[in-house]
């Protein structure tokens, strides 16, 4: 498989460890998910989440963003985003697995509901779509305080129904704010497709409607979104405004660990999705270009294992949180 | 001291906020060139200008969202709902986010930040059913966030600044009867209201009217009227519905023996129950009669002809009549 134009031309700007790079956070977030997913099967993690095939998207914009400066207020299928953010493996098996030092939320809310403030990730909830003003927000105290931070916030299409998408793209839109509004469309809410979602092809069609810029981009190719990101990001640190960007993505795993989505979907189409595995397509144009040697990709993967083999045993050995912990923190003390 | 309306101690207190604080910030329907469809904000798009007096679009989900976007980024917005009757919307990002954000973070993150919102109505205010109604208790009965309910210029301004100070959410409800037709000498300067703290109106011993808003003038006009005949009332003014005052309630009640709970919202499931069941679990064996309540009748609203309005409306003559009845027990 050979590299894409914009994948060419981005790689000639990025260097090769950076690539590697790349590859290794998706790797590790696959693998991750993979692990979470199990120890649901094994009955030991409540609830589990999957954000398999949203990779290359995810690790495309979160490449495009300064780590420690800009803000992401993500959506429950970001976990390799958030990897990239600055969390850790140790920190998503904490959540999985209800322990008292899940960062996110100290084992209160479901796994996948992330959010650490020392990494800029907004803490974030189940309802869908109230991220959307969030990120507004926080662009509007940006631009306040003459800060050139941007902001990404995620949704998945079935999202871009409610009304706080438009009310927070319109919103974003008249003060030229700072956002990226990152659409993961893997064309599937739990069991609803697109087409009944929205009557127009692509989400980004609506960005016209707004006044923003919409661009969609093939949310498989890591190259190609990281591209549409950076142009995204830096019109937002400009001051430009924001950019709607739909990444196409596929939904590999079903809805949630409650959810199976052979009930709804035909094996022909589940079949044609695993053909347009992410993180396998980025391995064969970096095995194809060279970036990655015999053994590379292998290496990388027991390295990822390694992490979360480590990860998973210090969860396992950590403890869930006091019962006297309850009912504190409804209320700040001053 | 200068003597200022309700509107106008709502205004100052965030004009003065504002040049002590620059993280505090305002956002809402109209707030800006206008300055408010009350006039609250008056003025102040013209000295801070738009950046920090932000004309919103028509989307009350948007304000709040947004506003709670700015909390977390660090700032301290006040967000205005120009009717309450129009909240609604916003609920989502009132209850689901605002309430629960340091909670569910496990204190990584809050949410300092106001919702003001004129409520209420009124036979002279002619707000009929979509301007004109008391919502507290639905945002009362939410964990994470606190409801103020002010009844004077002083308490209105310093329980303002107090819920601007706050490390968490606070819905402000102002009732709009109050905006112009009260007039008090306020402190001039920086004071604090503390939220969660009620008031003694008026002092008494033989029954306690236990009240928050606007109904605290009608029932203490009442209780001026059962006094001409040697009933001595005390009113309370709770001026915060969540936290509730526990020890004012316990109190009052231990004292009289006696107490009518009033409110202007609808009764039942109101806030009313509430201060009732702490009067029956912390008092039960200082009454000397059935915790009784007086509050809007089973309709959605209050409506706009004023024949239909009074059918609604407290007033002095109803609660009067009610505290009487408790008195001849």
């Amino acid at each position: 498989m050979a590299l894409t134009e914009s994948a060419s031309a981005e790689a000639d700007q990025l260097s090769q460890d950076r690539l590697r790079s790349m590859y290794r956070d998706m790797v590790l977030g696959r693998l991750l998910d993979e692990r979470v997913l199990v120890l649901n099967r094994q009955g030991r993690a409540p609830f589990a989440i999957s954000g398999q095939g949203h990779e290359a998207a995810q690790v495309g914009v979160g490449y495009a963003l300064r780590r420690g400066y800009d803000w992401l207020v993500p959506y429950y299928r970001d976990l390799t985003l958030v990897l990239v953010m600055g969390m850790e493996p140790r920190d998503h098996l904490m959540a999985a697995l209800g322990r008292a030092a899940d960062p996110n939320s100290g084992a209160r809310q479901m796994p996948g509901h992330y959010g650490s403030r020392a990494h800029n990730i907004v803490t974030t909830g189940s309802s869908v779509a109230t991220q959307i003003l969030h990120a507004v927000g926080v662009a509007q105290a940006f631009r306040y305080r003459h800060e050139d931070k941007v902001v990404v916030v995620s949704v998945g299409e079935g999202g871009t129904s409610e009304g706080d998408w438009h009310e927070g793209l319109n919103w974003a839109a008249i003060y030229h704010l700072p956002v990226i509004f990152l659409v993961e469309n893997n064309s599937f809410a739990i069991s609803v497709p697109q087409s009944r979602q929205m009557a127009v092809a692509h989400v980004a069609d609506r960005a016209i409607g707004y006044g923003m810029p919409g661009v969609v981009v093939d949310g498989g190719d890591v190259m190609a979104v990281h591209e549409a990101a950076t142009t995204a990001v830096a019109r937002a640190r400009r001051g430009d405004g924001p950019t709607l960007l739909e990444a196409v993505c596929v939904r590999l795993q079903s809805h949630s660990s409650d959810d199976d989505q052979r009930r709804y979907r035909t094996a022909d189409d589940l079949a044609e999705m695993r053909r347009h595995d992410p993180v396998e397509r980025f391995r064969g144009q970096l095995e194809a270009s060279g970036v990655l040697g015999d053994g590379d990709a292998d290496e990388i993967r027991v390295e990822c294992q390694r992490l979360i083999e480590a990860a998973q045993a210090e969860a396992d050995k950590a403890p869930v949180p006091d019962a006297s912990t309850a009912l504190l923190h409804v209320y700040g003390e001053g | 001291m200068a003597e200022v309306t309700y509107v106008e101690a709502i205004r100052s207190a965030m004009e003065e906020e504002m040049h002590r604080d620059d993280r505090v910030l305002l956002m809402g329907e109209d707030v800006g060139a206008k300055g408010g469809v009350f006039g609250a904000t008056a003025g102040l798009f013209q000295t801070f200008g738009e950046e920090r007096v932000i004309d919103s679009p028509l989307a009350e989900a948007a304000i709040v969202g947004v506003a709670i976007g700015c909390a977390l980024a660090g700032l301290r917005p006040v967000a205005e709902i120009q009717f309450l009757d129009f909240i609604p919307p916003a609920m989502d990002q009132i209850i689901s986010e605002a309430a629960k954000i340091r909670y569910r973070s496990n204190n990584d993150w809050s949410c300092p930040m106001v919702i003001r919102a004129p409520c209420g109505g009124g036979v002279h205010v002619h707000g009929a059913l979509y301007h004109s109604q008391s919502l507290e208790a639905l945002f009362a009965h939410v964990p994470g966030l606190k409801v103020v309910m002010p009844s004077t210029p002083s308490d209105a301004k310093g329980l303002l600044l107090a819920a601007i100070r706050d490390p968490d959410p606070v819905c402000f409800f102002e009732h709009k009867a109050l905006y112009r037709s009260l007039r008090e000498e306020v402190p001039e300067g920086d004071y604090v209201v503390p939220i969660g703290k009620g008031r003694v109106v008026r002092e008494g011993t033989d029954i306690s009217c236990i009240t928050y808003g606007a109904t605290v003038h009608e029932a203490t006009t009442a209780a001026e009227r059962l006094a001409a005949d040697g009933i001595q009332v005390e009113v309370i003014d709770l001026r915060t519905v969540r936290p509730l005052d526990r020890e004012i309630i316990v109190q009052t009640v231990r004292k009289t023996g006696k107490v009518l709970v009033a409110h202007e919202a609808n009764l039942a499931v109101g806030v009313g129950a509430e201060v009732a069941a702490i009067a029956a679990e912390e008092c039960f064996q200082q009454l000397d009669a059935p915790v009784m309540r007086i509050g809007g009748p089973e309709v959605p609203a209050i409506p706009f002809a004023e024949s239909l309005a009074e059918v609604y409306c407290l007033g002095p003559d109803k609660i009067e009549a009610k505290l009487r009845e408790l008195a001849a027990y």
